[in-house]
Order: structure tokens, then sequence, then C-alpha cells
């Protein structure tokens, strides 16, 4: 199991980072949503793998009757999945807005902040 | 502390908290200002007077605050011979220059920012001589350079002030950089910061492997602040400060600080090959060359600004002897160089005052016109040259004599020959001060018709030129403070008798030579004169300069190297970097051995597992089919939550689903707005290259997770679990930590959600109007266009489908404390059902009907939680400690009644209000790109044409 989710978070970032260095932002933007995936995995996972023992504590009892997974990690993810989502909100916002005013996708080309070499500083 | 003490710390304060006063006073009038200048100066001049017997008794006056103890910076100073010779220069010449630059300035220059600046240096001045730890001291030796800066470049109008203000901050501001470095390494040798314990540990820097360097990092800081050859070129361009900054700063105070540091360093530094070889090899260049360019510099100021050059490095010179006499003359050469020196200069800018000119060649004859002047001019020059009876010949005789024995290289000679070169030179530009200025024919062609001016302002220089004949006729008048001062320099307990005459001795010789060459000298001053303007020289602004451009070229070239104006480019720069950093510290330290053993895998994750990885693999190459690649994405979210109730976290689940959801929508309703055309894609060189960097990234991400799922930990979460139910009031850890544990965390993150929305609402407000709303509104959707957009099916379902979802959500919220759950999934559970009914009817159709502001329950929600966190303090707890209590209401079955509850309704709101206002704002743009407004909730109402029918019957 552990195996397989390492894998799994190699991959997605793999992907992710893949998928960010396109010069399509709209690429970016899944990209975005995918290593928000993979944070957010790798985040969860660092608290050691647990199989169906959730941290709830049974009725009657003061404290979880056996081991259960770590609760700290699953706190913080989901926090970060909902942060994940106003982030990825802003950004596809931000890429709709570019679009509006500057009428590409391509990154190489939003050149309002950093003309090229030799274009005119307007 | 002390008594004494105390004391130390006001007089180390007052400048400081006297800078704020003279620029606010100048509206009372410009003697006013300078009253108010003089005030706090002569306070500490008076505090110092106090301290003085004591430190001339051999007494070290200490005063200790700490201030960041961590850092080994602490708050300190002391007071010993050495100190309270600069400070009482500092002091002293500060009031005098108060009073001079009050008949100096003209009614047009700003004089109230000139006397706080003047008290801003006097104070970083005055905390240099007097810090007792050597990072306090390297933060005053900043503050010099800055402050410097402030008046150096104080005719703001001039060209020249600005280029010579940028020339000093730029030189001296480096060379302090260079010295920060030293001190640390200095402190790091002697284990301490504090300069009283430094000066002890002498031997074992000596003795460290760090010796050299610290040594040069600390020179060049004390060369370029007391302008050394080959750093000597700033200080004549500093010359564009008004003269009463360049008689304070360039003569008297600031120059000296590097002559200062040495001295302060000597017992530490001084003695070995290589601080005489630098220190007094350097001295010696910097005498022989800056008296040499002196003679034929044509600009009062100028000539003054090289000579002073020359004297800096007569007195580095004899530092970089390391014998105690030479520290003695070293001593005594400081006070006569400050008297003449200052003198000198105030009367260069009297002249200039009078005449409208410091241009020597226009100049002459001017005794007459001037007699007070020329009085003091020529007082102050001979003592310049070394002639007896002013105070200038006893240190340059000290000089000559500790000149006249020292080899150099194993050559007897070179050292006395240069030395007296130097000295000859020096009478030669001295004697042509006042034979060119003052001597010769009377002119009818001055800029200005020349007299004596006030007395305010011959005042100062005549104060001057007095200790000049006082110090010369009668020296033991300096002998205590010069024994206070070599002592506190050497370490050593001295008793120098200072004297006139010293019998026939090789000095004598020397220096009877040297007044003899000056004379013949300046004879043949206009033929030398002419073949020094044919000779080409290498001009040092011009370099200076070169030098500055190259370094701008440099950086640009390195930035527009790697900051291209392409993102994807910096995420690859970053993505390297941190998988190398990654690899680095991996193979530095490598890995443990596995603790753990994996856990099994059941078939239906595994299903799961290759459903992602295949998902994934294809959005990467899914280039044209937008919506298949949101399909895709849907899946992997699904697929994460399915494997977060695998692997016990069921809030991560229940939030991953509705978060999924959402983003799905949002993406949904982006794309309907963005180009179907696929932007030009990179070529596929850089697609290979972000492969591969994707690639490294994914691998180091991996090998790390799988590194560490391997391995134990020590986790914190214990306490979490124990504490839960007993602390917290409730079952679910999970949301426990959120709520009650971690609140503030999630307070925090609320609010960001919440700006979030804000931020996207304003980013699409704005769109709303400008050009790009023109292009909005004639946009045509009318291809792409469903002819059923408001489906009956969907229309019904939805309406069904909402009072459930809104239970649900309630349900989840209520039994978040205890079950899986929660605030944070609630809010996304409600924004999920209002959001079927925008899809279902429409937007403005949904809009009208809508009762609440989303904003509002943002705010809300915000306050909500901050009021509960802040309810705490009612009961002296820290904010947001949660209480709770168990309440039995028949007939409903016992429940809990936890503050916690309320603060994850504050969560609620907001995570409700945010999305809600995320997708609002987005699908408000297709309201307003001409999409029409449906009057019914749906396209065909079934119920109205049972109605129409009815009515037709």
């Amino acid at each position: 199991m552990e195996l397989m989710v390492a894998i799994m978070v190699g991959v997605l970032v793999a992907a992710a980072v893949h998928l960010m260095l396109a010069r399509n932002v709209l690429r970016f933007i899944f990209g975005l949503i995918l290593i928000s995936n993979a944070a957010n995995l790798t985040i969860f996972v660092s608290g050691r793998l647990t199989a169906q023992s959730p941290p709830l504590i049974p009725e009657g009892a003061d404290a979880p009757l056996g081991d259960v997974a770590n609760a700290l990690p699953q706190a913080l993810v989901l926090t970060a999945i909902v942060i994940g989502f106003g982030l990825f909100a802003f950004a596809l916002t931000l890429v709709y807005r570019t679009y509006q005013n500057l009428g590409t996708l391509d990154s190489d080309e939003m050149r309002l902040a950093e003309p090229r070499e030799g274009e005119d500083h307007a | 502390m002390s008594h004494a003490g105390h004391l130390l710390f006001i007089i180390a304060l007052l400048p400081f908290i006297g800078a704020l006063v003279p620029g606010l006073m100048i509206r009372a009038g410009r003697t006013a200002s300078a009253f108010f200048t003089a005030a706090p100066t002569a306070l500490a001049l008076v505090m110092l007077m106090i301290l003085a017997p004591a430190v001339l008794r051999g007494e070290v006056i200490q005063a200790e605050i700490e201030w960041l103890p961590q850092l080994g910076l602490s708050a300190s100073f002391f007071l010993d011979g050495l100190g309270l010779l600069f400070a009482g220069m500092i002091l002293g010449m500060g009031l005098l220059i108060t009073l001079y630059a009050r008949f100096y300035l003209s009614s047009a220059d700003p004089m109230g920012q000139f006397y706080t600046y003047l008290l801003l240096f006097q104070g970083a001045m005055l905390g240099i001589v007097i810090s007792d730890n050597i990072l306090l001291l390297l933060i005053f030796w900043e503050l010099t350079s800055l402050s410097s800066f402030l008046l150096i470049g104080y005719w703001k109008h001039l060209p020249e002030g600005r280029q010579g203000a940028r020339m000093a901050l730029a030189v001296t501001g480096a060379g302090g950089l260079a010295m920060i470095g030293g001190m640390l390494l200095l402190g790091d040798i002697a284990g301490s910061y504090n300069l009283t314990d430094i000066l002890q540990a002498g031997e074992a820097i000596r003795a460290s492997e760090w010796y050299l360097p610290a040594l040069i990092l600390i020179l060049l800081g004390a060369f370029t602040k007391s302008a050394q050859f080959p750093f000597h070129f700033w200080l004549p361009h500093a010359m564009a400060a008004p003269t009463p900054v360049s008689a304070y700063l360039h003569s008297a105070t600031m120059v000296k600080a590097g002559v200062f540091l040495m001295a302060r360093m000597w017992p530490v530094l001084a003695g070995t090959d290589a601080w005489f070889y630098i220190v007094a090899t350097t001295g010696l260049v910097t005498m022989v060359l800056g008296a040499l360019i002196a003679l034929f510099k044509d600009d009062l100021k100028a000539l003054l600004a090289f000579s002073t050059v020359s004297h800096l490095g007569l007195l580095t010179m004899l530092l970089g002897f390391g014998t105690e006499a030479a520290a003695v003359a070293a001593v005594f050469h400081i006070i006569n160089h400050l008297t003449f020196k200052a003198a000198l200069f105030m009367t260069a800018g009297i002249v200039d005052h009078e005449t409208h000119t410091r241009d020597i060649k226009r100049l002459g004859g001017l005794r007459h016109l001037m007699p007070v002047t020329f009085l003091i001019g020529t007082v102050a020059a001979l003592s310049m040259a070394g002639i007896p009876l002013f105070n200038g010949f006893l240190s340059k005789e000290m000089m000559l004599e500790e000149a006249s024995h020292t080899d150099w290289f194993g050559s007897h000679y070179a050292v006395p020959v240069l030395a007296t070169l130097g000295a000859l030179l020096s009478v030669a530009y001295s004697f042509r001060f006042v034979a060119h200025v003052f001597l010769g024919p009377q002119r009818d062609d001055y800029p200005h018709t020349p007299h004596d001016p006030p007395f305010g302002m011959w005042a100062a220089p005549a104060l001057l030129a007095t200790l000049v004949i006082a110090i010369g006729v009668a020296p033991f008048l300096a002998e205590g403070i010069v024994t206070a001062a070599a002592n506190a320099v050497t370490g050593a307990d001295l008793h120098p008798h200072l004297k006139i005459w010293h019998g026939v001795t090789p000095a004598l010789w020397m220096s009877v030579i040297a007044v003899a060459g000056g004379a013949l000298l300046l004879m043949l001053h206009r033929p030398l004169d002419k073949g020094w303007i044919a000779a080409p020289r290498p001009e040092a602004k011009a370099i200076f300069d070169r030098l500055v451009a190259g370094i701008v070229a440099l950086s640009r070239g390195i930035t527009d190297s790697t900051h291209n104006g392409a993102i994807s480019r910096y995420l690859a720069i970053f993505t390297v970097t941190a998988v190398a950093l990654g690899y680095i510290a991996y193979a530095g330290s490598g890995l443990s051995a596995p603790t753990r053993d994996m856990l099994p895998v059941p078939p239906v994750i595994a299903v799961g597992w290759i459903m992602l990885i295949v998902s994934t693999i294809s959005v990467v190459g899914m280039h044209h089919h937008r919506f298949r690649a949101l399909v895709l994405i849907g899946i992997i979210g699904l697929s994460i939550s399915a494997g977060f109730v695998y692997l016990s976290a069921p809030d991560l689940a229940l939030t991953q689903i509705s978060v999924e959801t959402v983003t799905i929508m949002l993406l949904l309703l982006a794309l309907h707005f963005l180009p179907k055309l696929t932007p030009k894609e990179s070529s596929t060189g850089l697609k290979m290259r972000d492969g591969l960097i994707g690639l490294a990234a994914g691998g180091g991400v991996g090998a790390l997770a799988y590194a560490f799922l391997m391995r134990d930990i020590d986790t914190i979460s214990g306490f979490h679990v124990a504490n839960s139910y007993e602390g917290g009031g409730g079952t679910n850890v999970v949301n426990v930590i959120l709520v009650d544990f971690r609140g503030y965390d999630t307070y925090g993150e609320i609010i960001v959600l919440g700006i979030a929305g804000l931020l996207i609402y304003a980013l699409m407000h704005a769109l709303l109007d400008g050009p790009s709303a023109r292009r909005l509104k004639n946009t045509d959707y009318s291809e792409d266009r469903s002819r059923d957009r408001h489906p009956l099916m969907m229309v019904v379902v939805t309406r069904v489908l909402m009072p459930i979802a809104m239970v649900v959500g309630l349900y989840i919220f209520l039994r978040g404390h205890n079950q899986p759950g929660g605030g944070f999934v609630a809010g996304l559970v409600v924004a999920i059902a209002l959001l079927m009914q925008y899809m279902a009817s429409g937007f403005a159709w949904t809009q009208e009907r809508k009762r609440i502001e989303y904003h509002t329950l943002i705010g809300l929600g915000v306050v909500i939680a901050g009021l509960t966190g802040a309810g705490a303090w009612l009961a002296g707890q820290p904010f947001l400690t949660s209480a709770f209590t168990y309440i039995h209401l028949p007939p409903i079955e016992e429940f809990e009644l936890a503050t916690a509850m309320l603060f994850d309704l504050g969560v609620f709101l907001t995570v409700l209000g945010a999305v809600m206002l995320m997708l609002y704002s987005l699908s408000r743009i297709a309201r307003f790109a001409g999409q029409t407004v449906n009057e019914g909730p749906m396209d065909y109402d079934p119920g109205e044409a049972a109605k129409d029918r009815d009515t037709e019957d």
C-alpha cells in the first residue's frame, strides 16, 4: 500500500509539474488542481497510513479503544483542501480576467509588466 | 550601573533626541534653530567634561543595557582616553560648526533640515567612538555613512552634490560591508562582541588562522572611510557639500573614523608584519600622493581635501608602524590636524562666501581686504606646513623621528625619504594656500568685492587658530589628553613629554629640508603646474563611473537571462532548484533503515489506484479535449476521496468530494467563456524538457513520501486523541482539533477564504466596465447555446433536492463535533444545493429570489467565529478557549452545547458565503454577456401549459 501511495503522489506531481510548465494557462490551472491534490496527499500520508480506524471516540468512552489514524495531518489537510479550492478559484478568475484584458491564454504572450527586449515599455 | 554610566548613556542619546528639534524650531527662526542644535551638543559636552577628570586619571567608564543578547548585541558604551579625545572633538567641533553654519548658509537653504542632519551625524559619530560592542559600533558606522550622504547631498539642486553623495555612500558603504564581515570574524575568534573582551584577546586573535582575513576586511572599512589610497577619490568629490559639512565631516570627524578604528583595534591587530606592511605602506603612499595632487589643485576646497587625504595617510602610517611612540605621535597629530584643518576649511568657506569663488587662480591679494581671515588662515596654514611654534610642527617632528628609524623591506631610506617628500609637498601647498590667496597684488576682478565676515562667522576659526598657537607654544597643555588617549590606544602606561626642542636630531634636518624644498617648489609652481596639466592622469571619477556602469550591466545581464517574463521558465528554475536541494540533503545524510511494514492492498483499492494513475497520465496527454480533461480531473478527485475513506479519514473524504464538485462546476462555468482554441504549444524540445523536470519532481516527491511512509514518527497527535473528549468535549478528534486545539489556525483560514472570495468578486466586478466589458457584451454564444437550457427534469429534481440537501447540510454540521462532518463540509454541501438551483433555472432567475448577500455571510461568519473566540476572555481564558456543557431537554435525548459549535457556525457561514460569492462572480459574467433572462423557472412548464389548456376549454 505504501509503495502505491508513494507512486500515486509521484505520478500526480510529475503530471502537475508538466502541466504547469506549459504555456497554455488553462493547462497550468489543471496542473494547479493536481498539485494541490498531491500536496494534500503528501501531508496526509506524512501521518503514516492506517486502514479503517478513523480517529473517532466511540460512545461511552473517553478515548479511542485501539490505535487510530493520526488525526493532526487530517485536520491540517482538511483546511488545506478548502484553502486550495480558494487558491484554485482565484487563479481561475485571474486567468479569465487576463484573457478578457489581453486576449490570450499563452503565458509567454502576457507581457504587460515585462515587455520583451526592444518592445515599448508602455 | 554607576552614576557615570548613566551620564554616558545620556551623552549617547542627546544628539538623537536633539535631532528632532531643529527641524521644527526653524519656524521660530534661524537663530532659534541654531540654538536648539547647540543646546544638546553643549549639554553633552558639559557631561563629557564632568566625566573627563576620571578618564584622564585612567579610569574607564562603562554602561551596559542588554539589547539582543541572543545575537551578542548589547547597548553598551565605554569611555576611555581615546573615546574621550574623539567625543570631545566631535562635540566641540559640533558647537563651532553650528555657529559657523548659522552665518554660512544663505536664507534660501533649509537650515532646519541641515541642523537635523548634523545632529544625526553627530550622534552616529559619537556612537562609534564610545561603543563597547562591535555590533553596535557597526550600526553607528553605517549611520555615519547614511547621515553623511544626506549632508553631502544637502544642496539637492547641484548635480555634483548628488553625485558626490552617491559616490561617498557607495565607497564607504561597500567598505562598511567588508568591515561587518571582519568584525564578525573578530567576534567569532574572541568569543565575544564586546570590545573590552576583544581588546584582552589580542594574542589569540593574532595567532588565529582567520587573523589575516579579518584584518583585511576591517582595514577595507577603515581605509574607505578614511579615504586611503586607492579609495581616496571620494573625499574630493564630497567637497560639493556646504563648507561647514566639509569642515566637520571631512576634516575633523568622519574621515577620522577609520583612523579611530585602527587606533581602537591597535592592541589587537597591530604588531604583525601583515599589519605593518599593509597599513604603513598604504598610509605612506596616500600621504605622498595626496600631498602631490593637493599642490596642483586650484579649487581651495579640493586643495584642502587632498591635503586631508595626505594627513590621514600620515596618521595611518604612524599607526601602521606599530610602535608606542608612533601611536603617541598619531594621537597628538589627530588633535593638531583637527585644529588647523577645520580652521582652514572655514577660512576657505569665508573666502568663497565673500568673493564668490574658490578658484585660487582668480584669487590673491586678499590680505588687506580681509585682514582677520588672512591672519587666521595664515596661522592655520603655517601649522599645516609644520613651522615651529605652531602645533603642526610638533607632531610632524614626532612623525619624522619615527620615520627616520623605520625599515621597510630591509631598506633604511625608503620610509624616511618618502616621509620627507610628503612633508615637503605639504609645506609647498600650505605656503601656496597663503601666497596665492592672500599675498600678491590686490586684484580688481574678484567676482564679488570681499571684506571680512561678521564676527559670528570668524569666531569659530579664530578659536581654533588660538588653539593652534597655544598648543604650538605650550605643548604641555595637550599632554594630559594625549597621554590618556595614547595609553588607551596602546594599552601601556606611557608618560610622553611633548616639547618643542628635541635637540639636533635627524628629524630636525628632515624638517629643514622639507621647509626649504617646499618654498622652492612653490616658486617653481607656475612651470610645474603647466607640466602637471599637460601630463596624462587617471581620472578617478571616470574609472568609478565605468566600474558602476559595469556592475549595473552585469546585474542587468543576470536579471534578463533568468527573469525573462515567461512564467514557465521561473517555475522550471524553481522546480529544478527544489529537487536539487532535496537531493543534496539526501546525499548529505542518507536514510535510516525502514521500520514499518507495508499494509496489504485490497482489490477495490487497487482498481481505484489504476483509475487514478491512468486518468492522471491521460490529462497530460489531452491537449484539445478540455471537457474530457475535466471529467478525468473529477475521476482523480473522487479516487482520492475513496482513498481517504479507506485510510481512516472520513472527514477528508467528505470535504474532498464536495470541493471536487464545486471545482468542476467552477471550471465548467469558466471554460464556457474561454476560447475553444488551444494556444500555440511549446516546441517538442521544450516539452521534453518539461517532461524531464516533471519526472524529476514527481520522482523526488514520490521517493520522499515512500521514505517517510516506511519509517515511524514521534507525533503529538496522541495528546489530541487523549484530550479530545475530556478537554474539547467532542468525539471526532479531527473536528475538535479544527475548532478547539488549533482553532486559531482555522480562524485564520476562514479569513483567507473570505478574502479570496471578496477578491474574486472585485476582480470580476472591475471587468464589468472598461473595454473588456464592451467585448463581453458583443460576444456571440448563440452557436453553442442549448435549445433546452433549463430542462424540466433538472428543475424539478433540484427543487426536490433543495430541502433534502439543506437538511443533510444541517445534519452534517450538527454532528460534526462527534462524527465526521462539521462546518467546512456543511458549508460546501449547502453551497452545492444552492448552486444546483442556479444551474437549473439560470442565474438571473435565481438571483432575483436570493434573500441574503454572500458578502454578508462571509462577514457574519468571521465575526461570529471571532466573537466566540473573544468570549473566552470574559471567562478569563485565552482567545478561542472553548467551553461545553450537556443539556437534557425531554423528549429530545441529551445533547451537547459547546462554544466550539458556535465557532463552527462561523466556519460554516464563511465557507458558504465565500464559495457562493466565487461562483456568483463568475456566473454574473454570463448574465452580462448577453444571456437572455428566462421568465419562468424552466423553458417548458407543464403546469402553465395545463392551465392554458383549461382556459381554452
